[in-house]
């Protein structure tokens, strides 16, 4: 099992009068082919943590291994470049273009990696849509389609440049339950039949019971297994 | 590049009242600069060809520019003795040995000269008195280089050939006397010789002054009557490249030693008041244009300001800063582009309407138009500081755009 993301001690504080800690001391390791459910309470650092891993945010202290490369420290065109090719980001609220047809907003990544040509790229953006049930909705802008829709099209889009890490915040935390379980299962079959690493945030019981793992943030530290298993009961008695 | 500009074109689309407004203030910005530049610089270039063709392009006086060195002074080169209210000298006699060095002026390329003795007399006509200046001139020389032929009401220079006593006045001193073509004027010298002689042409220039103020009769005559036998006074000179006045007339005050004067130098004062409009013309057009440029830096910055959330989906995906501020600069310069395009279209439409515009001139009979300069380099200029205008209103927002911290939005927005 060939490690995709690895984290040390790593902590995130705000500056301010009183300054924040987000996250603190996280130890993490997140191997190829694996799907990681992170659980917690509201506030608890979770949305945090997925910026870190996603080397949106920089950690004030302790570090973030992708694939073997240590990221901490690198330039921010540098990072940039490492989340076009390698990390594909699923936000809580379908971060979407809104001038820009559902096909448009899936080939954005690859136009801007510039591996394929514009055709190619057009092939596998509706490629991806048709794999998610949008094959009707190619050409609908995101205010014309449903939010189960848009969210599939921003996996799409996550996708788009073959990301072996895929980072999705709350991603069925607006759905009903019938989109919502299509979406895990569409980050589900990506773990299990694509081999890549899949870390969903999620407030979902049913959710996170797809997942390989779970973890668990209380107040930015993650807990220790068996607490976890813990902490998962209870939310699925609720 | 095409990604970041099909980016640029959605926001621009998707504020549409806000980029049409803009793209009227660069429009309208860049037609009054066209308007206004082609009609101040059709009217200078018109101004200047009249100046040029009406004046002569140098002029050589019988007078020196500096007194001539006093004896003492050569002896004592390094001021030991210093002596005061030495003025140059009038060479009272007019230019010595006038011919040779008409001789020598003609020989020079590209110009052609005449002489001419100027005085001054009292005209006498039916019990009135008044006074006009007399030149005295060789009718076939000063055709070359005058442009009064152009200006007669009646006869013209060569008239005076069939009178040895003609005389040619302006229809200015015409009107004072009330005489006609063929009447017999006195014409009384400073020294008391009174002569009669007779109207062959008339002239009207449309400069009161002048109408009122020359009269021209043959050399000879005015030698006699003057009482300055084989005397020139003024050189007139025209040349065929009249901007190699100062360079010509350099050479001919070194070679004679009298004052030499270009028409530049005879018009400075003219030449700067040219400037000094030039200069406030452009900076009240530059004005409109600078306006312009808020407006375009208006609507970026709105843009950046709407579309902080798209900035933070970008760099998200993996958007460098200066993929960002690309997108914003492509919008300033289409803003650009686009107004400059219209408004040079509008710019010649106003200047086609301006060119249609009828005025009466003094110099000319026929019908005349506002003179309208049409060449190109004002176009170019007109779009060049637009398109500067409109970059650098777009940088500021654009800077701001490449600065956003996907993370701020992101969690503003959790
Ligand atoms: N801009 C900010 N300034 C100060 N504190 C902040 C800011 N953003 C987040 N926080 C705090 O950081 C902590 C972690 O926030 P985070 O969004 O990571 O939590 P979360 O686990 O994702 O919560 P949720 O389940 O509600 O999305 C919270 O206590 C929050 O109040
Ligand atoms: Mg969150």
């Amino acid at each position: 099992m060939s490690t995709v993301l690895r984290t040390e001690s790593l902590t995130r504080v705000l500056p301010g009068d009183v300054p924040t800690t987000l996250v603190e001391n996280i130890d993490l390791e997140i191997a190829r082919g694996e799907f990681v459910a992170i659980m917690g309470p509201s506030g608890s650092g979770k949305s945090s943590l997925l910026y870190l891993l996603g080397l949106l945010d920089m950690p004030t202290a302790g570090q973030v291994w992708l694939d073997d490369t240590l990221t901490t420290g690198l330039s921010e065109d540098h990072l940039a470049h490492i989340r076009l090719e390698r990390i594909g980001f699923v936000f809580q609220f379908h971060f979407l273009l809104e001038e820009f047809s559902a096909l448009d907003n899936v080939m954005l990544p690859m136009r801007k990696l510039a591996r394929l040509t514009e055709e190619e790229a057009h092939d596998k953006a509706s490629e991806l849509l048709h794999t998610f049930g949008l094959a009707e909705q190619m050409h609908k802008r995101p205010s014309q389609m449903s939010g189960g829709q848009r969210q599939r099209v921003a996996v799409a889009r996550a996708l788009a440049n073959d990301p072996q890490l895929i980072l999705a915040d709350e991603p069925s935390g607006s759905l009903d339950t019938h989109a919502s379980a299509n979406v895990r299962d569409i980050l589900h079959d990506l773990a299990r039949n694509q081999n890549r690493a899949v870390v969903a945030v999620t407030h979902d019981p049913t959710f996170a019971q797809a997942a390989d793992r779970r973890i668990f943030l209380v107040d930015g530290q993650l807990q220790p297994p068996e607490r976890a298993a813990a902490l998962f009961e209870v939310s699925v008695r609720h | 590049m095409k990604l970041a500009a099909s980016i640029a074109l959605s926001h621009l689309l998707s504020r549409r009242r806000q980029t049409l407004v803009s793209l009227a203030g660069i429009g309208l910005g860049v037609a009054f600069f066209l308007a206004v530049s082609a009609l101040m610089r059709g009217s200078e270039q018109d101004f200047m060809h009249r100046l040029v063709d009406n004046s002569a392009h140098i002029t050589v006086y019988d007078e020196f520019r500096q007194a001539k060195p006093q004896a003492a002074e050569l002896a004592a080169a390094h001021g030991a003795v210093e002596i005061h209210g030495v003025k140059p000298e009038t060479e009272v006699r007019g230019i010595r040995q006038y011919k040779q060095k008409l001789d020598f002026v003609s020989r020079l390329p590209g110009l052609r000269v005449a002489p001419v003795l100027l005085g001054q007399a009292i005209f006498t006509f039916a019990g009135k008195d008044l006074g006009a200046a007399i030149n005295g001139i060789e009718p076939d020389l000063m055709k070359n280089v005058s442009t009064i032929d152009q200006y007669f009401v009646s006869g013209s220079l060569a008239s005076l050939h069939s009178d040895p006593d003609g005389i040619i006045i302006g229809t200015g001193l015409a009107d004072k006397f009330r005489a006609k073509l063929g009447d017999k004027i006195s014409v009384t010298s400073p020294t008391g010789l009174v002569r009669v002689m007779k109207i062959v042409a008339l002239f009207r220039t449309g400069t009161a002054s002048y109408d009122d103020g020359q009269t021209f009769i043959i050399l000879k005559r005015a030698q006699t009557l003057l009482g300055r036998p084989n005397v020139a006074n003024r050189f007139i000179l025209k040349l065929d490249d009249p901007a190699r006045a100062p360079v010509v007339a350099g050479q001919i005050e070194r070679a004679l030693g009298y004052k030499t004067q270009s028409w530049q130098e005879a018009s400075e004062d003219i030449m700067n008041l040219v400037k000094i409009r030039n200069i406030i013309m452009y900076s009240v057009v530059a004005a409109t244009l600078i306006v312009a440029a808020f407006g375009i830096y208006n609507v970026i910055s709105t843009v950046v300001l709407e579309k902080t959330r798209d900035i933070a989906i970008l760099k998200s995906i993996g958007f460098h800063a200066r993929d960002i501020r690309r997108i914003f600069l492509i919008e300033g310069a289409l803003l650009g582009l686009v107004g400059s395009v219209l408004g040079t279209g509008l710019g010649l439409a106003l200047m086609a309407g301006l060119a249609r515009v009828e005025v009466k001139s003094p110099f000319i009979t026929t019908q005349a138009f506002l003179p309208i300069y049409w060449g190109w380099d004002q176009m170019a200029l007109a779009a060049a500081f637009a398109m500067g205008s409109a970059l650098v209103a777009a940088y500021l927002p654009a800077r701001k755009g490449g600065r956003v911290r996907p993370v701020d939005i992101l969690r503003g927005a959790a």
